[in-house]
């Protein structure tokens, strides 16, 4: 007890044992090398390569910076030196608490120790790794995480109960648009609902896709706002024990969850996800969709008419039976609005996005930086565009040996001549496309608006101290 | 803070004014005040707080917290001289001594004084209240008619969404950034557009406490710096001892420190389970048994509670790992899961000895999709619940009086009828599984005790 690290725990405990934080075993070392044949798509040595010719260094320090390596008197040059990273090494050895003052230090420590993850972590009041010179009790000064981006993670593993096509750390295209909903749903409530601005969406490179939002705003919640943020994406309530599995509340849904449905959940449903995962083609499985209705006439009418026709083979029995069943629903006999509900409560269900909410929650949790390697599938961490997610492939995204090999191929286009090796490596290469995206679709307009910041707390700055003056 | 304990300055009421009865409890008072009345204030407002951390965890509903809040405020906080503002506000920051020095502490503190504060602010007249909000200077400002116009039917949505009636043009909206009611958005209470929050006037009360809480909230991190820096020090021998005193004096007994617990054996674990395990701690137990794999809220809750009855480290270590082992191998146990079982023996990281938890931690999770954690009455389904006491070999009358409790929302009620009907016995109520726990090892081996102690002796003279 008594111990000035406030929350600090939170991290230590949850890293170790998050199932969703398994990922990072030593892929080289496992002795059955069918899964995935991870020689082939990763390995320390194309690692090296990675961090030593095409990791962003720069892009990333200008983005944790927020501005603040400028010039200008306003900036706060110690600010990029109180961010902790942390790395996880080969052999699951974690570091943590590892800071940089530029992107040149940050590129010879991620060089030389060759990170198999690196996470990003709050940027505190002093420096991290010299937390200890302040923990002694008698300091004023308490090492105490002061900014974080707010983050989501969505990960498919907390959809293994509504998907039929893959389990557990796998994943596919007929899954995958679930990740797409969520893009969508949260995208558009953290900008329309929250007024956020600067949001990075990150594949995590193989399951699932993180999300920081980066405004000064959101930077600067309170572990108790950001609780309430992510509190309000909480639709899903359901456990292993209860089949009951949304609540949406009274009489009608609240405008950000009738958005959400309207928009997105009922159209990817209907469209998508009845027929991708064949929702209501086999027993079991409507079944289970079945156990939502609170009517037990209705579910034996559905079972009658199912279990008799054979019609299993066609594709969109799905869709065909959920017609049916919404017209049960919906039909005038069970006018009461109870069960039109059930409608909506079942898409839902099978739709609404499952953040996990303790990522979110807490200034100090950590969460993989983009442009980081998965090693065990070898993909990279890239930016998605929220705009463009429909089109997003994760099984098209770059491994790190499709990289090598395009920088070992490839020519650098021209029109990069004048510019330094970096540069030059990475336009041989199809991290390029990534990087263009996350600089102009987020680095560049967040810059601008840290510009004005700024500006704008300094000579506010000035202000108050000239009419302290004045006094 | 500043406390001047019997000096002779006699100040007027310091921070609150003369003309609300709450306060915010901005700055810490000047008073005279005596050592006993220093421990007796605290003690009574404790008292109010923990009657209503009882009615939390019992999910009441919030008309009957008020009129709880308000019971035990007349009950505990009266003086007889007329002078309850003062007890109110010196009785609030003693405790803030007390509370302010772990994270576990703060938030308790935290959430049932914010809890007050709510309760007692909603049952002022409008005049009162807007009076306080006069007071405290907040800046609430209604929006205008073409505002609300514009925007009305978001409003008309949210008050359906909430089943409350729909609000017209004369109805008042305060538009607050959200920061500040988070309440209001973790439950979706509230339209919120482009960051701003539209608080209807009905919903006041969350507005000046989520101020309220905000405020207490740094306060509290500000006074455990304070407290580490100069106050312990100082009154290392005047109110330090009280203060500590007052802290482990009201927290119930604590299961994880001090106490020399009997250990339990490993191979006696299953046995355990069946009789003497609550239904929470059973169904993670078995559910184990079963997968050989729990998510994290299982193994936190269920890893807890074993250490609190007496598990030994080692003997943790090996049981997870026999079960892990058998999904994962056991070398991927080690790996990942091995450093959670020591960090919650204080062995890694923080080196923080975490403690069991209670009930209310427990009825106050939310288990997600694959989690066996949390109370078994308040989430599992009815016919969930039905089986699972039933497996408990108890009977179809008892079971329906079970339920009835659960539906009434009285988790730890129903906890307490599960005990005495599948031990034969009363019990004084259950707030914490390892209460039970030990309640239960007590009736069905209550010489266990006196054993123990027969087998120090013949260890001690025969060395």
């Amino acid at each position: 007890m008594g111990q000035p690290h406030v929350d600090a725990m939170e991290v230590d405990s949850s890293r170790n044992v998050r199932d969703s934080t398994t990922d990072y075993m030593q892929v080289d070392e496992l002795p059955a090398p069918e899964q995935n044949k991870p020689a082939d798509v990763f390995s320390p040595e194309y690692l090296r390569l990675y961090y030593s010719r095409l990791f962003p260094y720069s892009d990333m320090c200008k983005w944790l910076s927020y501005g603040n390596d400028g010039k200008h008197p306003g900036c706060d040059s110690s600010y990029l030196n109180r961010r902790e990273f942390s790395f996880t090494l080969d052999h699951d050895i974690y570091v943590r608490y590892v800071s940089f003052r530029n992107a040149s230090e940050m590129e010879s420590s991620i060089r030389d120790r060759c990170p198999y993850k690196i996470d990003i972590g709050a940027v505190y009041n002093v420096d991290p790794a010299k937390r200890t010179a302040y923990a002694s009790s008698g300091s004023e000064k308490v090492f105490a995480p002061v900014e974080r981006e707010l983050v989501f993670d969505v990960d498919m593993t907390d959809y293994d109960d509504i998907r039929f096509c893959c389990t557990g750390a796998d994943i596919c295209l007929k899954c995958w648009p679930l990740m797409t909903i969520a893009i969508k749903v949260l995208d558009t409530a953290l900008r329309e609902d929250f007024g956020f601005e600067h949001i990075l969406w990150v594949y995590s490179g193989r399951r699932g896709v993180h999300c920081w939002v980066c405004d000064v705003k959101a930077r600067r919640l309170t572990n108790e706002q950001r609780a309430a943020v992510a509190e309000y994406f909480r639709v899903y309530k359901g456990n292993e024990n209860n089949t009951k599995k949304v609540s949406l509340g009274g009489s009608a849904m609240h405008p950000s969850l009738l958005r959400a449905y309207v928009e997105v959940l009922r159209p990817f449903f209907e469209d998508q996800i009845l027929s991708n995962q064949g929702l209501l083609q086999f027993e079991e499985r409507y079944g289970k969709l079945l156990d939502m209705i609170q009517d037990d006439g209705i579910v034996a009418q559905a079972q009658d008419r199912w279990q008799s026709s054979r019609r299993s083979s066609e594709t969109d029995v799905s869709v065909a039976r959920w017609k049916q069943l919404k017209n049960l629903l919906e039909s005038g006999k069970h006018k009461g609005s109870g069960l039109r509900r059930c409608v909506e409560e079942i898409i839902f269900s099978y739709t609404y996005p499952r953040v996990d909410f303790e990522v979110s929650k807490h200034m100090n949790h950590l969460l993989k930086a983009p442009f980081c390697v998965h090693p065990k599938t070898g993909r990279i961490c890239v930016p998605i565009d929220a705009e463009e997610c429909d089109r997003f492939d994760p099984t098209a995204v770059p491994t790190v040996a499709d990289l090598i090999e395009e920088l070992n191929k490839g020519e650098a286009s021209l029109s990069n001549v004048a510019q330094n090796q970096k540069e030059r490596d990475i336009s041989k290469t199809s991290l390029m496309k990534s990087i263009e995206l996350f600089r102009t679709q987020f680095l560049n307009p967040l810059l601008k608006s840290c510009k004005a910041d700024v500006e704008n707390s300094y000579t506010e700055k000035l202000h108050n101290t000239q009419t302290k003056l004045d006094w | 803070m500043d406390f001047r304990v019997a000096s002779t300055r006699r100040l007027s009421s310091g921070g609150s004014d003369a003309h609300s009865r709450l306060s915010f409890y901005l700055t810490a008072p000047t008073l005279e005040v005596s050592l006993e009345e220093f421990e007796q204030y605290a003690l009574d407002r404790l008292r109010v707080l923990k009657g209503l951390e009882e009615a939390l965890s019992r999910g009441r509903r919030s008309e009957e917290l008020e009129a709880l809040v308000i019971d035990l405020w007349r009950k505990y906080m009266r003086t007889s001289n007329g002078s309850d503002l003062n007890k109110d506000i010196i009785s609030h920051f003693v405790l803030r001594l007390v509370y302010c020095r772990s994270d576990e502490l703060r938030k308790w503190f935290l959430s049932m004084e914010s809890s007050l504060f709510r309760n007692r602010f909603h049952s002022e007249a409008p005049d009162d209240q807007k009076r306080f909000l006069e007071d405290n200077e907040l800046p609430y400002k209604a929006i205008s008619t073409s505002d609300f116009e514009s925007i009305k039917d978001k409003l008309v949505q949210v008050a359906r969404s909430l089943n409350q009636p729909s609000p017209n043009a004369d109805s008042t909206f305060y538009k607050v950034p959200f920061e500040e009611v988070p309440e209001l958005v973790a439950g979706r209470k509230v339209y919120i557009h482009k960051g701003q929050a539209y608080v209807p006037s009905t919903q006041l009360t969350f507005l000046v406490a989520g101020q309220f809480r905000s405020k207490l909230s740094k306060a509290l991190v500000l006074t455990y710096r304070k407290w580490m820096s100069v106050i312990s020090e100082e009154e290392s021998d005047r109110l330090a001892p009280i203060v500590e005193a007052l802290s482990s004096r009201y927290l119930g007994p604590d299961y994880s420190q001090g106490k020399i617990k009997s250990e339990v054996a490993l191979q006696d674990m299953d046995d355990l389970a069946k009789t003497s395990f609550p239904l929470c701690m059973r169904h993670l137990f078995f559910k184990l048994r079963e997968e050989h794999h729990l998510k994290h809220g299982g193994r936190q809750q269920l890893g807890l509670f074993l250490k609190g009855v007496g598990l030994k480290l080692e003997d943790a270590l090996a049981f997870w790992r026999s079960e892990f082992g058998q999904k994962m191998g056991v070398e991927r146990f080690d790996k990942e899961y091995a450093y959670n079982i020591r960090h919650n023996y204080g062995k890694e990281g923080k080196r923080t000895d975490y403690t069991p938890f209670s009930c209310n931690k427990i009825i106050l999770s939310t288990p997600g999709v694959g989690d066996h954690h949390g109370c078994p009455y308040r989430h599992f389904s009815e016919e969930n619940l039905r089986a699972a006491l039933g497996s408990m070999h108890l009977g179809v009358r008892i079971v329906d009086e079970i339920l009835e409790k659960v539906r009434n929302r009285h988790y730890q009620v129903a906890c307490s009828l599960t005990f005495e009907a599948t031990h034969g016995s009363q019990t004084i109520g259950i707030n914490h599984p390892n209460q039970y726990f030990e309640q239960s090892r007590k009736i069905l081996q209550p010489k266990v005790p006196q054993e123990l102690a027969n087998d120090n002796t013949e260890t001690t003279t025969a060395s």
